[in-house]
């Protein structure tokens, strides 16, 4: 009998090395049951999810609620287009409602950093980050080393370059956490205006040239330019970005070995990546959406156990 | 204080493997549409030995699957923490096959009533038979009744049964009845 560390998943940061390999043998357990005849098991029967999403997602939260569903759980799925929120009502006040009508676990995703963890400290429900502004999306994190250590058997020891946007990515910082705990080595590179003033200190090497990065690391994961997020012109152009950035056919082929290109999606294509990469042999974006399933299956399944009963009973 | 006591050693499980082996082949004669689950974790190398010996008494080939139930039992929350997961692995379909379900020790029954729940992922089977290595009598909790028992034993709630297996690194086979204070 094992558990994790803590009863919510707010960020890759609070885990321990033990906590993630247990997510990930957890996870092995999954993958087999999502490809069965029959993809569902029973375990969360009694166990009620409610999916608020703040901000817009498609993968994530079809990801979530297809984890839920396939672990026999019911699930509530709220987003804030088309909610009360829109008429003034604090988040606190939103959640607690939502909790009144006994909900267990809550998949918060939100576009202020720290919403999953002040949500962790007020209400007695397990709470996991599906993405908390530019700060943590730790499901992401996990899924992208899961897919790693798939493909190249484990994780230490690897070099892993994340390339593009650095500086409006939770997708970056978890993953620099994940990969850096597994005992990989890290690299992050993209244009000087979007990597963060003090990225190193996060014993990152910082490469502000795409070719030696690739050059560098065996897994390339290339992140979105996330323009919905930039307040202000951080490149002269999408085209420009392309020019020196964007990862091609043609620059694979120049370098001397094969690497592995992931990429958390959405893609935006002819920008960080052109078509000839996403859909060619070196690119497992689609295992990344497979694998995010078992998971966040696995994530479900162990924080649900470790929901502390007695406590709610004393409470 | 009592001490651990000694149900079967190897010898005898031996000549006990075999007498199941032979009422099995009494009820299916040459296996056409039976396969064998195993339970995990340690049902599965009672399974293997089984479908090993009755390979060789009629040179056949007999399907085995191993069957992890964690995620079907009915105890999950109500533990402190969630058990970890076994391995399944059903190479086939087991629609319309009958299926002798195989475990080392039948205590409450528990088990076996999330065993007939996770094998369904695989098909509806024509019949299925259980067969235990221990049969801990007047202990269930369900209306579950083995067709197949090596030993039956009397224990008390407090007595917990052992089973070693040569296939997890013990010197040889033993199965001991041992009172949960001694642990």
């Amino acid at each position: 009998m094992q558990q994790l560390s803590s009863r919510h998943l707010l960020g890759i940061k609070g885990l321990t090395p033990e906590d993630i390999e247990l997510i990930f043998e957890t996870a092995d357990t999954f993958k087999e049951v999502i490809n069965r005849p029959i993809r569902k098991v029973p375990s969360l029967r009694d166990v009620t999810i409610a999916n608020i999403f703040f901000e817009n997602s498609t993968r994530t939260k079809l990801s979530f609620e297809l984890a839920e569903k396939r672990l026999s759980a019911d699930v509530v799925n709220f987003s804030s287009s088309n909610s009360s929120v829109k008429k003034g009502e604090t988040l606190l006040d939103t959640v607690n409602n939502i909790l009144a009508m006994k909900v267990d676990m809550v998949v918060i995703r939100h576009s202020s950093p720290g919403a999953p963890h002040f949500l962790a400290r007020h209400i007695n429900a397990n709470i996991i980050n599906a993405g908390d502004g530019t700060h943590e999306h730790p499901t992401q994190a996990l899924l992208d080393a899961y897919s790693i250590r798939e493909k190249h058997g484990s994780v230490a020891g690897k070099k892993v370059a994340i390339i593009g946007d650095i500086l409006h990515s939770r997708v970056a910082l978890s993953n620099i956490f994940a990969l850096q705990k597994l005992g990989a080595d890290v690299m992050v590179c993209g244009p000087n205006t979007l990597l963060p003033k003090y990225i190193a200190h996060l014993g990152v090497k910082v490469e502000l040239d795409v070719k030696k990065a690739l050059q560098w690391c065996d897994v390339a994961n290339v992140l979105r330019i996330q323009l919905e997020r930039q307040q202000i012109k951080y490149f002269p152009s999408l085209r420009e970005y392309a020019l020196y950035f964007g990862i091609n056919k043609r620059l694979l082929d120049s370098l001397d070995k094969k690497i592995t290109i992931m990429h958390p999606g959405p893609i935006n294509r002819g920008v960080e990546l052109s078509s000839d990469v996403a859909d060619s042999e070196h690119s497992i974006i689609m295992n990344q959406v497979e694998n995010g399933v078992a998971i966040r299956m696995a994530v479900l399944y162990l924080l649900a156990g470790t929901s502390n009963e007695k406590k709610q009973v004393n409470k | 204080m009592e001490q651990k006591r000694l149900i079967l050693d190897s010898p005898l499980l031996e000549i006990t493997i075999s007498r199941l082996c032979q009422q099995l082949i009494e009820q299916h004669h040459m296996f056409e549409d039976t396969v064998i689950l195993g339970m995990q974790p340690r049902g599965i190398f009672l399974a293997e030995r089984i479908k090993t010996k009755l390979e060789s008494l009629l040179a056949i080939h007999i399907p085995i699957g191993y069957l992890d139930t964690t995620f079907y039992r009915d105890d999950f929350r109500r533990r402190n923490a969630p058990l970890k997961a076994n391995a399944t692995k059903v190479p086939f379909i087991i629609e319309d096959k009958k299926v002798i379900l195989i475990d080392d020790v039948l205590y409450t029954g528990r088990s076996v009533r999330a065993a007939m729940d996770a094998m369904i992922a695989f098909g509806r089977p024509r019949k299925v038979e259980l067969l235990a290595l221990v049969n801990r009598k007047y202990s269930r909790d369900l209306p579950i009744e083995p067709d197949y028992v090596g030993r039956h034993v009397n224990t008390l709630a407090s007595q917990r049964v052992l089973v070693e297996w040569k296939e997890q690194g013990a010197a040889s086979d033993h199965i001991w009845l041992i009172n949960k204070q001694d642990l």
